[in-house]
């Protein structure tokens, strides 16, 4: 706005790798004075890399930063903060036992002779406050009052830090539709005292309704700038998942054709309700069947999956396995049912790093191993040698300690400990991610043989090509809704991106319109 | 070398001495110490000898049988020594008649030992109850009654010193089953079952589960609350034992000082045995020569002639040297 030919911040030709994996190659990204810039990408795609590294959370291999028109290096976060750089975190990250007042002076109280000048602070907290229209008592401990103003704090507290660039990272995540349109309310205020923002958020209808620029990031490096009000939402989706939008042929996975026995509904799930982020979902999985979840990061497919395994809890709706009632209350009574789950997240909610590939590979047969109370070694080692051999485990033995693996084995591994139960259903929440190429073709081919085999499986993928080609049927959640449910034949790339973007298919759209 | 190619270099196989030393950095320890104390302590190589050191050593044992596992989940038991002095203090009052006084002496040592035993049971199960009902961190919810159950001790007796001269309970302390003494006999069963359970049974393996990864475990159907209400309560049993023993070695109760800094004691076998602190990985086999080095290191310094506060600055040496060596173990 004041001057957009001299940018607040440039950050240009950025490297970074992390234990010899780059995370960042050649990335840049450049502010203008007074602009809410948008940062977007999929996971993995560098967006908290590039950020850590100009908050000086973490150091980059090579490349420059220019901040306020001068080489700009900080050292920790709280450098960072200093020199006129705050972020505001998704989860709040202040002090949850002390007033607010101390949450927003932290760091740099005012003192009287030695002692803090506690009247000048809460002056100056309300002073600070009253900016956005807040007004709340200043002495509370922050954790009274709600998300909302415990973030407007947060922001407070930048500004009281003289903050000339904000990072707000997901800031509407755990917010309702009235604060976020305070939160809106609160940037443009920024905006028009000079002060720049860069908003990280997954929701695309909010980047039109606050931000002036955008910047895409893919794989680490920046693939496209553009003026919010020159790109479209489904340019936005096809920039992110690195298509080109005229580009609707079909490429081979290892998926192969479509599965031709498909039975009788194995799972019926009816109006979920969860927490933030599921609201009023309703699919069904048959038998021989492989249904996709696709959607943007933050579209609620995991935590739609993790109701169905009893991972976390259900506020209202149903399932049904078989055409039975089931409502599980721990993951272990939807095992029971024949249910198998392997997270996205095979460090933290899949393997046990100290185990063996043979202990990791039976954790969840192992009560059906034991007899008496003791396990059944022999029994065990003719489970896992199965395995190891059928899916081609490579190991040096099974006694080897599954952290020694490669990703894509590690993976093998946890679909085996499912497959050792002979389920009914399997739920694989982003099975190829984090696994090289020649690996994933070899599980999307496991995938695809459960499936013919009879198997019910429940697939979320954010990489396209794997949803699109793996799946019978796909369905497209977006914000926490499920917007779109298309048969193979209806799933293109240019459907699924634009359900994916506007929460209808590009066909509704046309029907709609006059 | 095919083997070594299918797992990722990993930057320690070039330093791969020093997980090695600490794997046997405990019994090369206890080694070095029976060795010293040969050639060096006057009397050392007599049967009394070896008798004296395993029956100071035995309660610390069972103890540590116990405090194994709950570590081995990833918790902690503070509580052990205060439900020592629980079933120590239960105990006579059950075969001294004072409840209900029963002629056969036989039949009341038996309920007063079972009774005891089950009430400190039912202690621990409660700290897993805490734990995982309310989701309290162990070091917490096992604090309180490491605060309450000396108190509940105290006023089950009114405070009074409960001495008696009943062999046959006292057996357990003082008697002799094949010539060894009956808490060792006693301290080798505990350990050989619990090496046994961790290594073959169902629960074992659960309770390894969920200190390696409790999540994980979660997502695999392993019955995360209930296995660890079973470990506090074994931690429970072990010190109910532990506490019989004491007492019964004493010829009296004191609920004032049953059981007294146990918890510490049994923490340090376990440390210096190599059990992993953040749980996942654990050695009843580590906590046994962990205990014993700790009874060794002050006997070697009593017999000769160095101060007992000496010997206890000895000690917090060894359990620093054992935390750097676990530190330095894993990769």
């Amino acid at each position: 706005m004041i001057d957009a030919t001299a940018p607040l911040l440039s950050m240009r030709a950025i490297n970074k790798a992390f234990g010899g994996i780059p995370a960042l190659s050649e990335a840049s990204l450049e502010v203008g004075q007074a602009e809410v810039h948008a940062l977007i990408g999929q996971n993995g795609a560098g967006k908290s890399t590039m950020i850590k590294i100009l908050t000086g959370y973490v150091a980059r291999d090579s490349g420059e930063i220019a901040f306020d028109g001068s080489a700009f290096e900080a050292r920790s976060p709280q450098d960072a903060q200093a020199k006129g750089i705050s972020t505001i975190y998704q989860e709040i990250n202040l002090v949850p036992y002390r007033s607010v007042t101390e949450n927003i002076c932290l760091g740099r109280e005012s003192r009287r002779f030695g002692l803090l000048d506690w009247s000048a602070m809460h002056a100056e907290a309300r002073a600070l406050l009253s900016r956005f229209q807040v007004d709340i008592d200043v002495r509370r401990p922050l954790m009274r009052f709600s998300t909302a103003t415990q973030q407007m704090v947060t922001i407070a507290r930048a500004i009281g830090f003289k903050a000339r660039l904000v990072i707000m990272d997901e800031p509407t995540s755990s917010l309702d539709e009235r604060e976020v349109k305070v939160l809106f309310d609160v940037i443009r205020q920024l905006k028009t005292s000079g002060v720049s923002v860069i908003f990280v958020s997954h929701k695309l209808d909010e980047l039109y309704a606050v931000c002036d620029r955008v910047t895409i990031m893919r794989d680490g490096r920046t693939v496209r700038v553009a003026d919010m009000k020159d790109v479209n939402k489904v340019e936005l989706v096809a920039s992110m998942l690195g298509r080109d939008i005229a580009q609707v042929a079909k490429s081979a996975t290892a998926f192969g054709g479509r599965a031709s026995h498909i039975g009788d509904v194995v799972l019926e799930a009816t109006r979920l309700n969860a927490g933030h982020k599921v609201h009023d979902v309703s699919f069904s999985v048959r038998k021989g069947e492989i249904v996709g979840f696709a959607g943007l990061l933050g579209s609620g497919r995991t935590e739609t999956v993790r109701l169905v395994f009893g991972a976390d809890p259900l506020r209202s709706g149903g399932f049904a396995i078989d055409g039975k009632a089931f409502a599980p209350r721990e993951p272990i009574d939807a095992i029971a049912r024949g249910v198998g789950f392997a997270s996205e997240d095979r460090k933290l909610e899949g393997i046990i790093p100290d185990m063996s590939v043979a202990e990791n590979l039976t954790l969840a047969l192992l009560p059906q191993l034991t007899r008496a109370g003791v396990v059944d070694a022999t029994k065990q080692r003719a489970v896992v040698e199965n395995f190891i051999r059928s899916l081609g485990i490579k190991c040096a033995s099974p006694d080897q300690p599954i952290r020694e693996l490669s990703g894509g084995n590690q993976q093998k591994v946890l679909l085996a400990r499912w497959l050792a139960m002979s389920p009914a259903l399997l739920l694989l929440d982003e099975p190829t991610r984090g696994i090289d190429v020649g690996a994933k073709a070899e599980i999307q081919r496991i995938i695809k043989q459960l499936a013919e085999d009879g198997l019910g499986v429940l697939m979320i993928s954010s990489e396209l090509e794997e949803v699109i080609e793996g799946s019978d049927r796909v369905f497209v959640l977006r914000e926490g809704r499920n917007v779109a449910e298309l048969s193979h034949d209806q799933a293109s790339e240019a459907a699924v991106m634009s359900a994916m973007a506007h929460g209808e298919t590009e066909a509704a759209l046309g029907e709609r319109a006059p | 070398m095919t083997q070594l190619d299918l797992a990722p270099a990993s930057p320690a196989r070039k330093r791969d001495w020093r997980p090695r030393i600490a794997r046997h950095a405990t019994l090369a320890a206890l080694i070095a110490l029976v060795a010293f104390n040969f050639a060096f302590t006057n009397h050392f190589a007599s049967l009394q000898t070896l008798y004296v050191n395993l029956t100071q050593v035995a309660t610390i044992v069972i103890v540590g049988v116990g405090m194994t596992l709950v570590i081995a989940t990833g918790g902690i038991d503070l509580s052990v020594g205060s439900l020592m002095a629980i079933s120590g203090a239960l105990a006579p009052i059950i075969f001294l008649g004072k409840i209900a006084p029963i002629g056969e002496i036989h039949l009341a040592v038996g309920v007063a030992m079972i009774v005891a035993v089950l009430v400190a049971g039912a202690f621990g199960w409660f700290n897993g109850w805490l734990i995982t009902r309310f989701r309290i961190q162990p070091i917490i919810a096992t604090l309180v009654l490491f605060i309450a159950g000396r108190g509940i001790a105290q006023v089950s007796t009114n405070g009074n010193l409960q001495p008696f001269k009943v062999p046959a309970f006292q057996w357990i302390g003082l008697g002799r089953w094949l010539g060894a003494p009956v808490q060792v006999v006693i301290m080798l069963v505990l350990v050989v079952a619990a090496m046994w359970a961790l290594k073959s049974s169902l629960f074992g393996r659960q309770i390894l589960a969920i200190g390696g990864n409790e999540r994980a475990a979660r997502l695999s159907g392993v019955p995360v609350a209930s296995v660890k209400r079973w470990v506090y309560c074994i931690s429970g049993l072990c010190s109910g034992i532990a506490g019989l023993v004491v007492i019964a070695i004493n010829s009296s109760s004191d609920a004032n000082l049953v059981g007294m800094g146990m918890e510490l004691d049994a923490i340090a076998a376990v440390a210096v045995g190599g059990t992993l602190l953040s749980g996942g990985r654990a050695t009843i086999w580590g906590t046994l020569l962990g205990a014993l080095i700790i009874q060794l290191v002050r006997y070697t310094l009593l017999a000769n002639g160095v101060p007992d506060d000496v010997a206890k600055l000895v000690k917090a040496g060894l359990i620093v040297a054992a935390v750097w060596l676990q530190g330095r173990g894993r990769t």
